[in-house]
């Protein structure tokens, strides 16, 4: 409390003091530290935690499976549910079914590592460090190619993909050229921005406000009857939570729509 | 000499934040008036057939994923421009 104090009477910006932002994004590793393969920090233990705790999960319901579900077993059947309902059979109907566990994988990963963001003491969205989305979309680029290549045969695949089907000839050169591009630059690329950046945004909001509230307490204990930045803070937190999931889907679900594009091509 | 290296470092930093600045405010238009688009008929088709609001949500999802990337794009760029 004192150091804010001290480094808000000193800070430029007109007393409040905003912290930089590698201290906001960098952890420094904490286990094996000094080994290049094995250092872990905080975001790699929030992605171990991200692994397991759906491995968790689904072993626990599937433990003690009963034919009406309760407590865990609910939550991983509606959850699969979910997954089955509004994102494999509304992109890629029941033919789909086969990449269900990807997705659903895909889903439970990014949720879990969203979801830290919001959760008290950890407060980091590990999908703020533009590493895993990376990874992730490239996976994707690679799993929806080659699904094109092994359903349609390599060359189909990619006339049916770079020549949409009824272009005047005219227009088709620059219209191969845009397809090409969306599809094969473009859609890895805005996959991981979009996680990402809304991750790194949250976090960064939520951090302003934490900040605020935390300047207003230190300043004067008076100042705190303005409740404004907490309320925001309170109402952002629920909005975060939203966005973590919406983000999960929106992931996931873009992904179903890669896949089902190069399962079966446009007429 | 020196003096005015530093002041025009402290100019190209300057810009810097007020192009960042920019760029965001510039880039959230179009997405927001987009987004704005998307959601409002994806609403109009919910209330005009209710049975069909599953479909429309999970299309609506899609066209906001895709319109927002822009901002996004705009947001990452402000980020480069501030901080690294």
């Amino acid at each position: 409390m004192n150091q804010l104090l001290a480094a808000g009477d000193g800070g430029s910006s007109g007393g409040l003091h905003f912290p930089p932002i590698e201290s906001l994004l960098e952890w420094p590793g904490f286990l094996f530290e000094g080994n290049t393969f094995l250092e872990l920090n905080k975001v790699g233990v929030i992605y171990l935690f991200a692994m397991v705790a759906p491995l968790v999960i689904f072993t626990l319901a599937i433990r003690k499976s009963a034919l009406v579900p309760r407590g865990v077993q609910t939550v991983a059947e509606s959850s699969v549910g979910f997954v089955r309902e509004n994102v494999v059979m509304q992109t890629m109907g029941p033919d789909g079914m086969k990449f269900m566990p990807f997705l659903l994988s895909l889903f439970f990963f990014i949720f879990f590592a969203n979801i830290t963001e919001v959760i008290p003491f950890i407060q980091f969205p590990a999908n703020s460090r533009m590493a895993a989305p990376a990874f992730l979309a490239i996976l994707v680029w690679v799993v929806f190619n080659a699904v094109g290549i092994k359903s349609q045969g390599f060359f189909s695949y990619f006339k049916n993909t770079v020549i949409p089907p009824g272009v005047p000839g005219a227009l088709l050169p620059l219209v191969a050229v845009i397809e090409f591009v969306s599809t094969f630059l473009v859609r890895p690329f805005s996959l991981a921005v979009r996680l990402f950046a809304n991750m790194l945004a949250g976090h960064l909001l939520l951090v302003t406000f934490a900040v605020l509230c935390e300047n207003l307490w230190a300043k004067n204990i008076l100042v705190s009857i303005i409740w404004a930045p907490f309320i925001v803070l309170i109402g952002l937190t629920g909005f975060e939570i939203l966005v973590a999931f919406l983000q999960a889907f929106i992931f996931t679900i873009l992904t179903a729509v890669y896949i089902g594009g190069a399962l079966h091509p446009e007429h | 000499m020196i003096d005015l290296l530093a002041q025009a470092d402290t100019a190209v930093d300057g810009l810097k934040a007020v192009g960042a600045g920019l760029g965001y405010g510039l880039a959230a238009i179009g997405p927001g008036v987009g987004i704005g688009l998307v959601v409002g008929n994806a609403i109009t088709a919910m209330a005009r057939q209710p049975e069909s609001a599953g479909m429309v949500r999970t299309t609506m999802f899609l066209g906001i994923a895709f319109t927002e990337a822009l901002a996004l794009i705009g947001f990452v760029v402000f980020i480069l421009l501030n901080f690294a």
